[in-house]
Formats: C-alpha cells, sequence, structure tokens
C-alpha cells in the first residue's frame, strides 16, 4: 500500500523546503535589512565611557599655576538601567530621600532621555566617594566617572580666571557645533570662558563590553574604536601673581578695582576688583552651596569692576585732555593760562580750581603738576571751538573721535567676556539733553573738560590711556594671554589682534615731554608727593571724581618708571575720597611690588595701613548686617522647631506615664507650665545657635 | 550476522558525517557562549566543570552508544518496539512519583551523578518504533479510519502525559508524527484543513474580531455566489459553505478569546501573542486573576517579551557575515536567556551572521533530505515508517526552534537537536539517527 503514496515522500521535501526557505526569508530580513538591531545591539553591549581631558593650566608671567587640576568624582546614572537599584541604601548614603531621588531622576530623564547616561551627583567629596565605592554593586545602571576640577593654589584672580560649570540646555543649544554633551563642564566666565576652546583639549571615548547585568567584560574589539583624550592646552598669561594677591589685599574693604599693563606688550599684569572672592568657593562641590550666596551679595563680588565699572575719570582725564589740543595744534607746551581761582569764562558756569596762587598755570607742565582746572576747561573749549571743524558740535565729534581713538567710550577688546564700553556721550545725546544741536557749546559741557559731565570710563581704559602716554602715543590692545602652548595657526589669528600696534597720535616728543614732565612733577611737589617708589622716579595723576551718591570716588593713574615705562596703572576707589589717600598708595605699592619685586620697610607699612583702611559704603554694610540677622533669626527659627519636636517627643513619653498626674494637675497652673516650657525653648535656641552659627561665620569668612 | 563484519559496514557516511559536523558546531556554539577571556579554553575542556565540556563527554557517551547500536541486530527494534514503547510510557508516569523538579517541570528522573534523564525526550523514540511496528503490521490498513485513529493515540499518548509534566513544548513535537503518517496515507484533507484552522487562529489573533468577521463573511459570499450553479444540482454545498462559516466565525469570536482567557495562563497568552506582535492583556485572563485574588499573583506586569527580542537583536546585529568568533556582544553579555540549549541559535547567528546561518541551514537540510532519502529507499514499511518518524522530529524540533529564535514562533522549550546542551536531548537524537542507520543498513534484508 506504501507504493501508492510515493509521491508524499516528495511532498514532505517541498514542505521542508519551504519551511527552510521561510526562515531564511526572516535571516535574511533580520540580518540584511534591519539595522535597528545591530544599533540595539550596541546600545545593549557596548558602555561609551567619556574619558575627560584635563583642562589646560592657566600660567602667570613667571610660569607660576594660576590654577591646577584634581581629580573628583560624579556618580552617572543610566536611568534605563538603573532597575533594581537599592534607592533606599543610595538615599542613605547621599543624604536625600526617595522622593528626592525620583525627582532627580524625573529630572535627568526629562533632560537627557532614559538611555544616555546623566550625572546624578556631581563632584562626591572623598568620604563619599569611599562610601559609594564600598556599596557600588547595589546600584546597577550608576557608575563613578572621573572628572577633573581646578583648584587655585594662590587664591587669587577669581574674577580673572573665571569658572567652569555644567554646561546647561541653552548652553548646549548655543554650541551645538562643538560637541558638548550634558555633565559636561565649560568654561562660564573669565579667562576660562574666553579660551575655553583652547582650555578644553578633546574628550576621549572608549568602549566597554558590558553584560546584562551592566558589569563591564572588558574592552570592546580590543580598543580600535577607542579615541585617546588630548589634554587642553596651557596659557600663559602676564599676570603676576605677587602683584595681584597684594593689589586683592590693598583693595580689601574697599570697594573699587585696580589694573596695571605693561605698555611694552598690553599684558595685563594686574586686574583686580574689589570686593572679590575665593575661586576655590566656586570649584567642585562647593559651588553649588556658595553660588547663591555670591549671586545675592549686594556688593556683587562677581562683577568685574575693572572692565564693567564706569567711573567719571576727574582729574586723570586731564594729560588726555592736553593731548587732545597738543594734536591739533592748538596749544604747545609753552601755552599758560592765568587762573586766578577758578575759570569764569563762559559766564554760567564757573569751574573752580584749587589753587589761585599767579602762574600756576603758566605752562602745560605745571598746569598738569598743579592739576589747575582753568587750563583744562580752557584747553577742551579751544579743542571744540577749533576752527578748523565748523561749529562746536562738529568740535565735539572730533573730540570724541580722539577719545575712542584713546580707547575711550569703546572696548579695548580685552581677553575677558562681557567687557563694558562706558561712555563718551555721542552729540544726540546733549541735543535731547539741551534741547536742540543749536543749543548747546563748549560752554554747556565745560566740565568734560576735567573729567566730569557725562563720560565714564572703566579702570581698563584708564590704565590703557596711561599706557598710551607712556609710551608716548601707541599702545597694544590689553590682554591677559601673552602666548599658547603649541600655538596653531587659528589660536595665531586670535591672538595677533593683540600683538598689533596701534599708534594714536602724532604729537612731537617735545610735547610729550611736556605731557611727562608735568606729572612726574605731580609726584615730586604734586598731589601724591607723599607717595614714593624706592630708587624709581614715575610719573601720576591723581584724581578726585564727584559722586553724586556719596563721598568722592578716589582716582589714581601713574607709570613707571619715568623714562622707559614698564607699568602703568589705574586704581579707582569708590568713595576713597581725594585720589591721593586712598587710590594714590595703593597704586604706588603696585607699582613697587612689580619693579623692586618686594616692598620697603615703609611700603609694607604704607600696605598694612592701606589693607586695614575700610571704605566700604555704610550701605552696603547696613545690608550685611541686616543678611546676617535674617539668617540669625531663621537659625533660632530653626533650632527651636527642632527643639520643640524633641520636647514634643519626649513629652510623649512622659505623658504616658505622668496621665494620671497631668489630668490631676490640670487647671491648677497652666499659665506657669506654659511660660515654663517656651524658656526652655528658648535656651536651647541659643545654645544650638551659637554652634551652628559659628559654622555658618566660618563658611562666610572665607 | 557475520562474526568478521566491520560495524560501519552499510552504514549511511553522509548522515554519519552530518551528525558529527552538528554536534562539533554545537560544542562550539556552546563555548562561544561560555567563554570568558582569560580562561584557558584546553583545561576547560577537559575539566569538565562548563557546559562545553559536559557536551563534549556526552557526545563521548554518545559514540560509544551509536557504536553498540551499530552493532546490534536490526531486528531487535522491531521485535521490541511494543515493549519498550510500553516501558517508555511506564517511565513517564513514574516520573510523577520519583521524578525531579527542575525549572518547574517534574519531567526528570535523577540518575545519580548529577545526571537527570528526561523520559518525555527517550519516549520519542520508543513512539517512533512503536508507530513504525504498528503501520508495518499486515493487518493495518491506515487507510481505515479505526487504524488511523488507533495510529494517532500512540503519537498522543506520551504528548498527554508530557503536557500533564508542565513540559508543553515537549507534548507538541508528538504532532510532527503527523507528517510520517502523512507519508503513510493519513488523508490530505487532514493537514489541509489543520493548517487551515492555524490560519484562523493567528488570523484572529491578529485581526480586529470584527473585521475578521466581516472578511470571512465576504468571502462565504463570494464563495457561495460562484457555487451557486453546482448549487443547483447539490443543495449540500451552499449548506457546507454556511456550516463552515458558522464554524470559522464562531471559533474566532468565542473560542479563541476563550481559550486565551480561561485556558491558558496569562504567561503563556502572553507569548503567543507577541509573537504576533500584539499584546495580550492579562486583566483578561481568568487564572490570572483568580491567582491575584488568592493572593498569590502580583498584578499582571507589561507583556515581557524580553527572550524573543534579544534573540532578535543577537541574530540581527550579526550582519552579512557576523562578528566573528568569540566577538559576539550579546553572546559576551549573556542577554540571551538560556542561549546554550534553546537559543543556541542565536550564537551562531551574531558570531557567524547570515553567511554562517545559510551554511547551518543547508547542512541541516542536507541532512534532513539525506534522511527522506533513506527513508524512500527502506523495503521495509517498518524501516521507512521509522525513518520518517526520525525525520518529522528532527524538522519539528529544527523548525520550532529556529523560528522562535527569529521571533516566528511562541518561545516553547523545545531545543535545536544535536547542536543545543543537554545530554538527554543529544543521546535521544543520538540513538534515533543511529537505528535508523542500523535499519538501514540491513535494508536488503527483507522483513515482513
Amino acid at each position: 500500500m506504501s507504493v501508492f503514496n510515493q509521491s508524499r515522500g516528495r511532498v514532505v521535501q517541498i514542505i521542508i523546503g519551504a519551511v527552510f526557505l521561510i526562515i531564511t526569508f526572516q535571516l535574511i530580513n533580520l540580518q540584511l535589512f534591519s539595522s535597528e538591531y545591530k544599533l540595539a545591539a550596541e546600545n545593549n553591549a557596548i558602555y561609551r565611557k567619556i574619558i575627560y581631558p584635563d583642562r589646560g593650566i592657566i600660567f602667570d608671567r613667571k610660569k607660576r599655576a594660576l590654577l591646577e587640576n584634581t581629580i573628583s568624582f560624579d556618580l552617572v546614572v543610566t536611568p534605563a538601567e538603573s532597575k533594581g537599584t537599592d534607592t533606599a541604601s543610595l538615599c542613605a548614603i547621599l543624604g536625600i530621600d526617595t522622593a528626592e531621588y525620583k525627582k532627580r531622576m524625573l529630572d535627568l530623564i526629562f533632560k537627557n532621555t532614559r538611555v544616555r547616561p546623566s550625572v546624578f551627583e556631581p563632584l562626591l567629596s572623598a568620604e563619599l566617594y569611599a562610601k559609594l565605592t564600598e556599596n557600588m554593586y547595589k546600584f546597577p545602571g550608576f557608575v563613578l566617572s572621573e572628572r577633573s576640577v581646578r583648584t587655585y593654589p594662590f587664591n587669587t584672580a577669581a574674577q580673572l580666571l573665571g569658572y567652569i560649570a555644567e554646561v546647561d540646555t541653552s548652553y548646549l543649544r548655543k554650541y551645538k557645533h562643538l560637541g558638548y554633551e550634558m555633565g559636561d563642564y565649560a568654561g562660564m566666565s573669565g579667562l576660562e570662558k574666553t579660551y575655553e576652546s583652547i582650555l578644553m583639549g578633546q574628550r576621549g571615548i572608549k568602549r566597554f563590553i558590558r553584560d546584562n547585568k551592566s558589569r563591564i567584560q572588558g574592552p570592546y574589539e580590543n580598543g580600535i574604536f577607542d579615541t585617546i583624550p588630548v589634554a587642553g592646552r596651557n596659557l600663559f598669561t602676564s599676570i603676576d601673581v605677587e602683584v595681584q594677591q597684594l593689589a586683592e589685599q590693598l583693595l580689601q574693604n574697599k570697594i573699587g578695582s585696580a589694573v596695571a599693563i605693561n605698555p611694552k606688550t598690553g599684558g595685563i599684569i594686574t586686574m583686580v576688583s574689589s570686593p572679590t572672592y575665593n575661586p576655590n568657593v566656586l570649584t567642585g562641590n562647593a559651588r553649588r552651596k556658595n553660588w547663591g550666596r555670591m549671586v545675592m551679595d549686594t556688593a556683587k563680588p562677581m562683577y568685574n569692576r575693572a572692565i564693567k565699572g564706569q567711573y567719571p575719570p576727574g582729574s586723570t582725564f586731564k594729560p588726555l585732555g592736553a593731548l587732545v589740543a597738543l594734536d591739533q595744534g592748538l596749544i604747545d607746551a609753552d601755552y599758560g593760562v592765568g587762573c586766578g581761582g577758578g575759570y569764569g569764562a563762559c559766564g554760567g558756569v564757573f569751574v573752580r580750581c584749587e589753587h589761585s596762587n599767579a602762574g600756576h598755570a603758566a605752562n602745560l607742565r605745571l598746569a598738569l603738576a598743579n592739576s589747575c582746572n582753568s587750563y583744562f576747561s580752557d584747553v577742551f573749549r579751544k579743542a571744540l571751538d577749533n576752527r578748523k571743524w565748523g561749529n562746536p558740535n562738529q568740535g565735539y565729534l572730533k573730540w570724541k573721535e580722539y577719545m575712542n581713538a584713546f580707547g575711550l567710550g569703546r572696548r579695548l577688546e580685552v581677553d575677558l567676556p562681557s567687557e563694558d564700553k562706558a561712555s563718551i556721550p555721542d552729540t544726540s545725546v546733549y541735543n535731547k539733553f539741551f534741547g536742540g544741536a543749536r543749543r548747546w557749546n563748549s560752554c554747556s559741557v565745560l566740565t568734560l573738560g576735567i573729567g566730569q559731565d557725562k563720560m565714564t570710563a572703566t579702570p581698563l581704559q584708564m590704565a590703557n590711556l596711561m599706557c598710551i602716554i607712556a609710551n608716548r602715543g601707541y599702545y597694544y590692545p590689553p590682554h591677559f594671554v601673552d602666548s599658547i602652548e603649541n600655538e596653531q595657526i587659528e589660536d595665531t589669528v586670535l591672538m595677533n589682534k593683540y600683538r598689533k600696534k596701534h599708534v594714536v597720535t602724532n604729537i612731537a616728543d617735545k610735547d610729550y615731554q611736556a605731557v611727562n614732565d608735568g606729572m612726574h612733577d605731580v609726584t615730586v611737589y604734586g598731589t601724591s608727593a607723599h607717595i614714593k617708589i624706592p630708587g624709581i622716579e614715575y610719573c601720576a595723576k591723581t584724581g578726585t571724581a564727584q559722586n553724586p551718591h556719596g563721598k568722592n570716588h578716589s582716582l589714581f593713574v601713574a607709570f613707571a618708571p619715568k623714562d622707559n615705562p614698564t607699568i602703568a596703572v589705574a586704581v579707582v576707589v569708590e568713595n576713597g575720597g581725594y585720589g591721593s589717600v586712598a587710590a594714590g598708595p595703593i597704586a604706588g605699592l603696585i607699582m613697587e611690588k612689580y619693579l623692586n619685586d618686594t616692598l620697603s620697610v615703609a611700603g609694607k607699612a604704607t600696605a598694612e595701613r592701606v589693607t586695614n583702611m575700610n571704605l566700604i559704603p555704610q550701605a552696603i554694610k547696613n545690608w550685611y548686617t541686616r543678611k546676617d540677622a535674617e539668617r540669625a533669626a531663621r537659625l533660632a527659627k530653626l533650632a527651636m522647631e527642632e527643639a520643640a519636636e524633641k520636647e514634643e517627643a519626649e513629652s510623649t513619653k512622659e505623658s504616658n506615664k505622668n496621665n494620671t498626674e497631668a489630668i490631676l494637675e490640670q487647671g491648677s497652673k497652666p499659665v506657669g507650665s506654659k511660660k515654663d516650657s517656651t524658656d526652655k525653648y528658648k535656651i536651647k535656641a541659643a545654645l544650638l545657635l551659637s554652634e551652628k552659627k559659628k559654622k555658618k561665620m566660618g563658611g562666610r569668612v572665607q | 550476522m557475520m562474526k568478521n563484519k566491520n560495524i560501519s559496514q552499510g552504514a549511511d557516511y553522509p548522515v554519519i558525517w552530518l551528525y558529527a559536523i552538528l554536534v562539533a558546531i554545537g560544542i562550539l556554539c556552546i563555548f562561544m557562549v561560555e567563554y570568558s577571556e582569560g580562561t584557558n579554553w584546553f583545561t576547560s575542556f577537559i575539566g569538565g566543570k562548563t557546559n562545553y565540556s559536559k557536551q563534549l563527554f556526552f557526545a563521548g557517551f554518545c559514540v560509544l552508544v551509536a557504536t553498540f547500536i551499530l552493532l546490534t541486530d536490526s531486528k531487535l527494534f522491531t521485535a521490541f518496539a511494543n515493549l519498550m514503547y510500553a516501558f517508555g510510557l511506564l517511565l513517564m508516569v513514574a516520573t510523577f512519583f520519583i521524578g525531579k523538579n527542575i525549572n518547574g517541570s517534574k519531567s526528570w528522573i535523577p540518575m545519580g551523578g548529577g545526571f537527570n534523564l528526561q523520559p518525555a525526550e527517550l519516549c520519542k523514540i520508543f513512539t517512533a518504533l512503536a508507530l513504525a511496528k504498528f503501520l508495518s503490521r499486515q493487518e493495518t490498513d491506515f487507510t481505515k479510519l479505526k487504524f488511523q485513529l488507533i495510529g494517532g493515540a500512540i503519537a498522543i499518548a506520551p504528548a498527554i502525559l508530557s503536557i500533564l509534566q508542565h513540559e508543553l513544548g515537549l507534548a507538541l513535537v508528538y504532532s510532527s508524527f503527523l507528517i510520517a503518517m502523512y507519508r503513510e496515507g493519513l488523508p490530505a484533507q487532514i493537514l489541509i484543513i489543520g493548517s487551515s484552522f492555524g490560519v484562523l487562529v493567528i488570523a484572529s489573533l491578529i485581526i480586529d474580531p470584527n473585521t475578521l468577521m466581516i472578511i470571512l463573511s465576504v468571502i462565504a459570499v463570494v464563495l457561495i455566489y460562484f457555487a451557486r450553479r453546482q448549487a443547483r444540482r447539490n443543495k449540500g454545498i451552499i449548506t457546507a459553505i454556511i456550516f463552515i462559516w458558522m464554524i470559522s466565525v464562531g471559533t474566532q469570536r468565542f473560542v479563541i478569546p476563550y481559550i486565551f482567557n480561561n485556558v491558558f495562563e496569562c504567561y503563556q497568552s502572553t507569548r503567543i501573542y507577541s509573537m504576533v506582535g500584539k499584546d495580550y492583556n492579562c486583566a483578561d485572563n481568568v487564572k490570572s486573576l483568580k491567582k491575584q485574588k488568592a493572593g498569590n499573583e502580583k498584578a499582571p506586569r507589561k507583556p515581557d517579551d524580553y527572550n524573543v527580542r534579544q534573540s532578535k537583536i543577537a541574530i540581527g546585529s550579526g550582519g552579512f557575515a557576523g562578528k566573528g568568533f568569540l566577538k559576539g556582544t550579546q553572546t559576551r553579555g549573556k542577554y540571551v536567556p538560556a542561549q546554550h540549549t534553546d537559543f543556541i541559535f542565536t550564537s551562531l547567528g551574531e558570531a557567524f551572521g547570515f553567511i554562517g546561518c545559510l551554511i547551518f541551514l543547508i547542512i541541516y537540510l542536507a541532512l534532513l533530505y539525506r534522511i527522506v532519502q533513506i527513508a524512500e529507499r527502506q523495503r521495509s514499511t517498518f524501516s521507512r515508517v521509522y525513518a520518517y518518524s526520525v525525520v518529522s522530529i528532527l524538522f519539528f524540533h529544527f523548525a520550532v526552534n529556529v523560528s522562535m529564535t527569529i521571533g516566528f514562533f511562541p518561545i516553547v522549550g523545545i531545543p535545536l537537536p544535536l547542536v543545543s546542551y543537554g545530554g538527554s536531548s543529544l543521546l535521544t537524537f543520538t540513538i534515533l539517527i543511529f537505528i535508523l542507520l542500523r535499519l538501514d543498513a540491513d535494508r536488503q534484508m527483507v522483513l515482513r
């Protein structure tokens, strides 16, 4: 009978063949046409570890490192793999509650998807790191990721160096093309920001194989796909760390700024804005703690007054007024005015002069040395009323052109972010102010001639101006970075801006000599005669800018040595009074330190005296007192609540025991018992407060 | 039998070679799965601690068994077929009393020395022999329903016992005897009806019930329209079409939901649904609801297709040429569960890619075709039926196992014959194949 069914053998073969064909087709589909599986396999099994390169170091002019790198660890989580994590013990180690854990997790998933690793807790302290490494096996999906963190061995130049911080979403959007990822750190201010591309280096990526429980099995393909991190390149700046430290010390307890530039190169030697802060408080996990407080501080410690503060230059402007007139050929060094205690040629406005003796403004040199207001008012009017320009309006425009050429009223393009251009007002401002172009003349804006009115300058601009005078007519744009390690073509392009000589005037050497001599006389018998640099002759000009809000600002500009100057300084001390009182000694000490390398005995004494000078305005002092009081109150309240809780816990314990007693005593002396307990709270609060306060205060002092 | 007979005389060499190649591939695959960097593979092969070295020992043991089988007389198998079948069933029943619980199924008998025997595996051989014996009897006329039923019963009996041991996969294997029976004259209609029913089941899983009902109705109307001429002569056709339509719709609307919701466990329904790419809602499952009420089971989780997904990822990521020997990331990361047993094909797919898989498929296909060839050249019905049973069992295992790894079949615990890790399985298929070779070697002796 089997013979009948022989054809069925064929059928069986066909069925088998058909099934094999179907399987083959599915294999073709899976293996040849579905790229998703390859991707899924990589997501599954390959762990990409980002290796952060060391950020570049910033050195001062003597190759001392202003900042260094140390290693810190981040706790990084891939939310999709964190299933099965012992949440309770992780929270216990980190000192957060599970609600916070969930919140952070959701946050990370929202920001950075479920499958990409995100930083759960950045910059672990050494203690936390030790605790976590012991327990990592309990936390699948979590890894400890190394990263380098800045430290600042000299505790100085915070505002110049800037800080680095984790990039946020807006940063990522803005610099999309640079390939930053969530969790990366980038320079957010100062040199760290300006030179980010040089300092950051190149991240490396290491690939590991991991198993179904996220355990690392070994390198993927023996590491042939890994990229090696390239360390960031170092920056060599013109900052002198000792001078910087000294300047910061001198400006302590003052609001103000000091800038010193090497006129030969434009390299900034020191730049201080006071109040400042210790850069170490914004690194690592200290940052989170201090950031808010610093931002809220009314004295704005993070605000760089040297490039953003706008001050009327006052008398420090006078040399420039003379230069403008000299360059236009309106006066020469022998030009003099007779000043009898003020300038009255304008009728309506009378500019008082400090001096009234005859001949104190007989020539440029004398006028500068005596800081004669009449002389410079006259010179200013000459510049504006110069027939060559037609009318005072045009004259003013020409004058403004000069100001801009000398670096006032425009950005100097220093290599720090957010430099301010201060203000040399446009004619339109005055047109509006006086109600028309014809309704004002050189008399209306007379005080511009002595650095008042609507003109302002930043300390950096003032220092740069000193460079021009010291160099007798040219300057290099002020900058910090002299050279970049392994300088490449694109860096040279960047740096060329600072290596270009800007020639400003065509004034004869004789006339410059007059200006310099006048400024030298200031230091010999003029307003800063009491400020000496041992063994060095220098030129200076004091300034006292009228301040409508309070005590006058103290200004001082100088350069030294007199011949062949190598340092130009501008110092502003808000509410410091006369220029020679607060700003002068600071500038003198900065120059002394820079030129002589050390301070003389007298210098040290002056330094100590200036350091101890407290010129913080009363309003700001009051603000601090109020904040301290508020904090104390908050602490007291906290302590009170804590104590109350404890008390409650104790009393519930006791109440069980003394239930009957309590019922018996009820009503007998309710007032007394209440008073008793509140007294107790107060004492406890005070006790707790003192300890906590000590800690907090300690934190704030640094 | 002649005394000076060489044991290999008459044995079919192609099958022996293919068998050896597949076993070797199996050991290689298990090695890939278990290998971790830094271990000395030679010592661990000898050591007997790892699965691949165990498999190597199993293979060695199988060589002995195979030799022994080739040395026996082929008459032995016909003579003892029924007895062995009875013994097999007895063993399976015995597992209910002396069985050992492994992975939730009490189907193993401990043999000592850490080895366990699964009688259901061995029973495949006995069933094949018994079926062959039954069909080769002079009085059996397989065109008759009575004998068809008896034949079916022989195959179903061990299947039922397997289901009772919670070994659904093993039970399914016994359905492969249908192929052998088909070759021996089982009406093709049964297979056609069976496969149509399968299509209906799958369709009712994939397609929305109402849509499917409309489709079925349309098909019925169209059929009636075309059959209207014949219907004038034979009223029965219309009745038959309407009857089939009613059965189909009834199955699709009521029977299948009932089975999935009331008969199957939640996880079984989920697996079957995930195979066709659908989610099964366990809240509909009566059994899981009961368990929830009793507090034995947590609320149903989301459909869990982890195994299939990982398995597809592993195979799919192999690409055209594969990642190379021991370089499979999915394999090394142990992403695929049970990769050394049921999912052994994934390691092959990942490491050697489409090319490797194709070569493997061709080797397997060659083995199956060779056995069909052998079957067709048998003179005795016994040998032929037995040979077809062997082909059917191997084919069924292979098709289900590979389909399972590529997402064509729900996950049932069916190993890939000769390749998957497991002593019982390897031994069973070795015996199965070598009995066939013994019978084939003696095909010239006319038996019955």
